[in-house]
């Protein structure tokens, strides 16, 4: 279930609430996110869709601790991360979010098996304990025969695989992907939606992701629009939503 | 441990750099060592004898002293014993060759130097022998010297004269002088033209409480006021450190140095983790984002530039090892004996860790406050 109304109740596993965004840009104030309300239940695939600026990867960032907001609150499995210290959010983030980028940000120095480790070093994990996960991890998106190669060595599409590996390695609460497929040719996007697609519906991993492509959007369960700082479902009107919502 | 493998992948991302990185390190901490054993050669006032004295002409130590002094400054309460020494200034061979050469009193010289020991059978062998000398471990190992040889020794002064090695001292203490040529007196009065006959270079005395010393020094001084020949007496460790001055403020000189090399060192390492850090800052933000803490991204650039610190820190102190007991057999004579101590060693290891620590911190401090969000936007 997705809601964008505010009326998700205490079930969903993210819960974001009146959330507001407003930076300062010289003089002036910019106001990306507006009184957002956003549930999302567990098992959920969710796409942000919007024009340039309207503040998807502005969400994505709050989703993920990255930021904190100008007001209001979310909610992950019940830890309200909005007033969090810098340090227990890293704490959280370590725990409960993988995070997969348009451009992998996978250390070069590090091999494959080495790059998808580094969540787990956080963790009181033995060293053959982690090797079992890396290696459970790079089996899951097809690298396994590639453990030691170092990311200047694979593809592009392998690469955002390694960084899907990583993401998942230490079996966080969601997944949060910006433009996961944004630097890849089309058959590299397709294997990798179908990755992610596969994280949904065989590992029911929660998964939110922002993109521009509406091919790679309709991978998702649901896909939502920004627009003037609020959510809405695709079709539906922005009107519509703040008059009631949708779900 | 399980950090480890990241910091050393960093540090071998641009091998040319951390190379000379490295290299900047030892050769920093292959100076400030040598340095500091010049530095220490030239104010070893420890080996001074607190109960020894040096009586020199009061116009300059060149100017010589009548002997028959000697009797007079025996009878001034306190002294225990007198011996006389004059500077030969002669070369073995060629010019290059050279090594300090006194001329001794036999009769006193070990009363007054005990710490230089000679056995007593090559003593009692020098005393029998006019022409025969007494030479320092050092000088021998040098010219490949042994008891027995007849050697030539030229200055230009006293011109051409030859020797019979009849024995080797020892020093008893680590930085005494093995460098010196001892002959006799007899000899060297026999031989010199009659305008220097009877005059020493300076008197050294041994007397019974170091407590005295002012009291005594007064008295030689003033026994020998308003004459042709003033005397200077000072203790020996003033006279040592009077000898070092004419070389200049050597001690002010290689802190200076030793400052500007540590300096320059800071802002060459420092400059190199700021670069390196800035190439890295998206990677950085990446560690953050899946939970490295700030401390943790700090760690991680200090641990680089300490790496670099102690690697490059213990290159250099150990090329010292290896570098000072040869320059310093090849400096034989011409300057103190240098010794690389193991607080030098000491020192100059935590001046490496206090530079890697700074040049580390500043770079890291910025990585551990950058914001996540905004290093992300710039990759």
């Amino acid at each position: 279930m997705v809601k964008v109304d505010g009326n998700g109740g205490d079930s969903s596993l993210i819960q974001v609430r009146d959330l507001d965004k407003t930076y300062r840009r010289g003089g002036e104030e910019i106001h990306v996110l507006q009184g957002l309300n956003l549930d999302v239940s567990k098992g959920e695939f969710v796409a942000f869709m919007g024009p340039s600026g309207s503040g998807k990867t502005t969400l994505l960032n709050l989703l993920g601790g990255l930021d904190v907001p100008t007001r209001g609150s979310i909610t992950v499995a019940g830890d309200e991360i909005t007033h969090m210290s810098a340090g227990k959010l890293t704490e959280w983030r370590a725990r409960h979010v993988g995070f997969i980028f348009q451009m992998y940000n996978l250390i070069p120095v590090l091999t494959a098996f080495q790059n998808v480790e580094l969540p787990l070093l956080l963790t009181k994990l033995s060293k053959a304990e982690r090797r079992a996960h890396v290696e459970t991890a790079l089996s899951i998106v097809g690298l396994a025969d590639r453990m030691q190669h170092f990311p200047r060595q694979l593809s592009g599409g392998q690469e955002q695989r390694v960084t899907i590996a990583r993401a998942i390695v230490s079996d966080p609460t969601f997944l949060l992907c910006d433009e996961p497929t944004g630097d890849l040719d089309r058959k590299s996007a397709d294997e990798v939606m179908a990755l992610i697609q596969e994280l949904v519906s065989e590992h029911h991993k929660t998964v939110l992701m922002v993109t521009h492509d509406p091919l790679v959007a309709s991978r998702a369960h649901t896909t939502l629009h920004l627009d003037k700082g609020l959510l809405v479902e695709a079709g539906s009107s922005p009107q519509t939503v703040s008059a009631g919502g949708v779900a | 441990m399980k950090f480890s493998r990241i910091i050393l992948a960093n540090l071998f991302r641009k091998k040319v750099r951390l190379v000379l990185t490295i290299g900047s390190f030892a050769v920093a901490l292959f100076l400030f060592a040598f340095l500091g054993v010049v530095r220490d050669a030239f104010s070893r006032d420890n080996l001074a004898s607190a109960n020894r004295l040096i009586i020199i002409n009061r116009t300059s130590i060149i100017n010589p002293l009548p002997l028959s002094y000697r009797e007079r400054i025996l009878r001034i309460p306190g002294v225990k014993s007198v011996t006389h020494n004059n500077w030969f200034g002669g070369t073995y061979i060629e010019e290059k060759n050279f090594f300090p050469q006194f001329v001794i009193d036999p009769e006193n010289q070990r009363q007054v130097v005990p710490e230089f020991v000679v056995p007593d059978d090559q003593w009692k062998a020098f005393l029998r022998d006019r022409e025969g000398a007494i030479v320092g471990a050092r000088t021998m190992e040098r010219f490949h010297w042994k008891v027995g040889d007849r050697i030539p020794i030229k200055t230009p002064v006293w011109g051409s004269w030859e020797f019979n090695i009849d024995g080797v001292y020892h020093g008893t203490r680590p930085g005494d002088d093995e460098t010196q040529f001892w002959f006799q007196w007899d000899y060297f009065e026999e031989r010199v033209p009659q305008t220097s006959k009877g005059q020493i270079g300076w008197y050294v005395l041994r007397i019974d409480n170091p407590d005295d010393a002012p009291r005594i020094a007064k008295a030689i001084d003033t026994e020998f006021a308003n004459s042709p020949y003033e005397t200077k007496t000072e203790t020996e460790s003033t006279f040592a450190a009077g000898w070092v001055k004419q070389f200049g403020n050597i001690k002010f000189l290689i802190v200076t140095i030793g400052a500007v090399v540590f300096f320059t060192l800071l802002l060459v390492t420092g400059n190199t983790m700021a670069i390196s850090v800035r190439e890295r800052t998206g990677e950085l933000a990446v560690l953050k984002a899946i939970g490295f803490s700030d401390r943790k991204v700090l760690g991680f650039v200090l641990g680089e530039s300490l790496v670099i610190a102690v690697v490059g820190g213990l290159f250099g102190l150990a090329l010292a090892l290896v570098a000072v007991p040869l320059l310093s057999r090849e400096l034989s004579g011409i300057v103190p004996v240098l010794i690389l101590s193991p607080t030098i060693l000491l020192t100059g290891f935590v001046a490496a860790l206090f530079v890697g620590f700074i040049s580390g911190f500043l770079p890291g401090f910025g990585a551990m406050r950058m914001r996540v969000v905004n290093a992300l936007r710039r990759v």
